[in-house]
């Protein structure tokens, strides 16, 4: 059974969305900038600290345990929450969850409710089920509201708006704010959504968000963010629904020490974002005096049972692999047409919907290894990729006949997925691929897998730079970076 | 029991068809050899803090415990702060003449007399070095999450024997407040910021647009 709520509607053919963003030289250019900038901030604050390694390590081993026990840590979840005076919910799917929540606001006589980003919420396509019910939803971080107001989808997991300039962003505050003056210095543009929010803030019943983390032991809830309107949310209104896919839990309090350091350095290059809240059921006085933990199912379980797959469910959601890899940098979010854009979104999408419903996102991807190294959970996602380009092929057998099954790309997919399935062998190859034996292995980075993937030729046919290739381009970005660095 | 609940634990628990059934939690390895403990001197953590507050653009200024009092009176006049909030068991010591003294007695305060306030004066938890974070755990003299929150101007006092060095120590030293009496956490590194356009850093959005620290150094 599958979960129908990442819907395929949304997930259109890489090829041909990326094609379409290539065009879009505005795109591109903020797109560069901002990756750019963000992996330059993000190598500087992680090579600050002499056990980064050890941190990663951990993360990813807390996680793994975690996984591995889910079922007792989330009813251990469950009860802690419960007896701090919170209320737990299960949703199977997406529709289950929005059935849950949209019933909690209508309890409240609520029409509006104030929304902390959330991709959880994005993939459960909140907004629009509580638009059916005749509730609006006001998304409350700056580039949320931009997206929103425009009517469009995000383009990064951190940075939404990342596609949109500054005189773009004036012009559509004038057009929906109803702002008379308003010059494009991102200041002012800040001031005028303050100024549009805090009424909303201040008066608001309702609040919904996320969760970065669930603590199994205490039942606390801990969200990061920048921009403050996160504890605006947490704190003033009077009902918090918090949806968390079942993957977010943590076991104990002290897990955090690993994770608010893993997590700011790697997503906005920060030593410390400004802003995190944790909070624990209700307090008297304090805070929303009443509180929903939504666990939402809706295709996680099944990512489980896939024991190459399962690593993908240590996602903190850093997006570190999206400004690390080429690919992401030079199409843009969009073009992956899913909630989760980069080189996550190509293997969390195509397990959450089913490879049949994604099956170009596997091959979004070069191969190129750079966002292994930067995950700070350490998913190996160039082995879930290949993995899962094998199933998108089997899926082709299975439907496709005999010549399906002699495809020369399904034949070498199964034995690059029998390597790939190993990390002793992906490692192995890797170190042999640094003394250049290994014919796909260059600079220690699985560069290309020679002449298997259709996907991905066409998408290189359509992205080369002029008078540069690919490689080049790659190299050339790596030698810039280091230097900057220096 | 709510039948998605079962359905849920059922299917995690066929998805997790290759962990024996004998295996405990912490039979799966996690190995913490990373630094859990600073070693930094008293005097360079006062200074490694105090650098990276300003890294965050928040205003930090070192004070004796006699100096206090003056000082808080000058940072209020140096905002035009008129009305400041103050938690109710903040020491009255602190509270600056030629000021409308705003108390939250028994939490009274309305979203909207803190909205009309000109900034907030509150007491600290920990202070982490390694990140120049102030954390606030709804401990004494500090108040409840609100009042820090809805002013424009927040001004902080940091004892300097509240400094810890590294995330690991704030977080173990928070433990108790947690666990034992559930107490909401506030990390704060610097003003509330966003980059949301064309990745230029804006500071002060939401939250106080301005952060101000008195480091209390003996
Ligand atoms: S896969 Fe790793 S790097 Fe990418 S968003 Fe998730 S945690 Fe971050």
């Amino acid at each position: 059974m599958r979960p129908n709520s990442v819907v395929i509607e949304l997930t259109p053919k890489f090829e041909k969305a990326a094609k379409q963003a290539l065009e879009n030289t505005q795109l591109r250019r903020n797109m560069g900038k901002a990756t750019q900038t963000i992996r330059a901030k993000r190598a500087a604050v992680v090579g600050e600290l002499p056990d980064w390694q050890a941190l990663r390590e951990a993360g990813r081993a807390i996680k793994e345990r975690t996984l591995r026990h889910l079922d007792h840590y989330l009813l251990q979840l469950e009860e802690s929450v419960k007896r701090a005076g919170g209320h737990v919910h299960w949703a199977r799917d997406a529709s289950e969850a929005n059935r849950i929540i949209t019933n909690i606001v209508r309890v409240h006589q609520a029409r509006e409710v104030i929304k902390i980003k959330s991709l959880t919420t994005d993939e459960i396509r909140l907004n629009k089920a509580l638009k059916e019910a005749g509730i609006t939803a006001t998304e409350t971080d700056l580039a949320e509201l931009i997206i929103q107001l425009a009517g469009e989808h995000s383009s990064h997991i951190l940075v939404p708006a990342i596609h949109k300039n500054r005189s773009e962003i004036r012009e559509l505050f004038m057009r929906t704010l109803g702002v008379k003056e308003l010059s494009d210095n991102p200041k002012d543009l800040a001031a005028a959504a303050r100024a549009y929010l805090r009424h909303k803030f201040l008066t608001t019943p309702v609040a919904i968000s996320g969760a970065n983390f669930a603590i199994a032991e205490s039942g606390t809830i801990g969200i990061v963010e920048s921009e403050g309107n996160g504890r605006m949310c947490l704190t003033l209104p009077k009902v918090l629904i918090s949806v968390m896919g079942i993957e977010k839990i943590l076991p104990t309090w002290q897990d955090l020490e690993v994770f608010l350091q893993l997590l700011p350095r790697s997503s906005t290059g920060e030593r410390m974002n400004p802003y995190t809240s944790f909070w624990t059921g209700v307090t008297r006085d304090d805070g929303p005096q009443e509180f929903h933990l939504v666990l939402l199912d809706n295709g996680r379980s099944q990512v489980l049972a896939d024991e190459i797959g399962r690593q993908t469910l240590n996602c903190i959601r850093c997006s570190a692999c999206l400004n690390i890899c080429p690919v992401y940098e030079r199409t843009g979010g969009h073009a992956y047409g899913s909630v989760y854009p980069g080189p996550i979104g190509a293997i969390l999408t195509p397990q959450l919907v089913g490879v049949e419903h994604a099956s170009s996102l596997p091959y979004a991807s070069s191969l190129c290894g750079a966002c292994y190294e930067v995950c700070p959970v350490k998913i190996n996602i160039p082995e879930v990729l290949v993995h899962l380009r094998a199933k998108v092929v089997r899926e082709k057998q299975d439907h496709g006949g005999l010549k399906g099954k002699l495809d020369p790309e399904n034949l070498a997919m199964q034995a690059m997925s029998r390597m790939f399935s190993n990390r002793v062998a992906y490692e192995a190859a890797q170190r042999m691929g640094q003394k250049g034996q290994w014919p796909m292995v260059k600079d220690g980075y699985i560069t290309s897998l020679p002449g298997l993937l259709g996907g991905w030729t066409a998408m290189r046919d359509l992205q080369a730079l002029p008078q540069e290739t690919f490689r080049d381009w790659w190299r050339k970005r790596k030698k810039q970076e280091e230097k900057a660095s220096e | 029991m709510s039948e998605a609940r079962e359905a849920i634990l059922a299917r995690i628990r066929s998805a997790l068809h290759d962990v024996p059934p004998s295996e405990q939690p912490q039979d799966s390895p996690v190995k913490r050899d990373y630094l859990t403990q600073g070693s930094t001197e008293r005097a360079q953590l006062i200074e490694r803090f105090t650098d990276r507050l300003v890294d965050y653009k928040a205003k930090v200024r070192h004070v004796s415990a006699e100096e206090l009092a003056a000082a808080i009176a000058q940072s209020c006049a140096e905002h035009g702060v008129k009305r400041l909030v103050v938690p109710s068991d903040l020491p009255q010591s602190w509270w600056p003449s030629d000021v409308e003294i705003l108390v939250d007695r028994d939490f009274s305060l309305s979203y909207d007399e803190l909205d009309r306030s000109d900034g907030v004066l509150t007491a600290c938890a920990i202070g982490v070095a390694q990140t120049g974070t102030i954390i606030l755990d709804s401990g004494e003299a500090q108040g409840r999450r609100a009042i820090s929150l809805v002013p424009d101007y927040h001004l902080c006092v940091v004892r300097a024997d509240q400094i810890v060095d590294l995330v690991p120590e704030a977080v173990s030293n928070l433990r108790s407040a947690v666990l034992d009496h559930r107490r909401p956490i506030t990390f704060i590194s610097g003003p509330s910021a966003t980059s949301d356009i064309e990745l230029n850093r804006v500071e002060g959005v939401h939250g106080p647009r301005t952060l101000e620290v008195l480091i209390v150094v003996s």
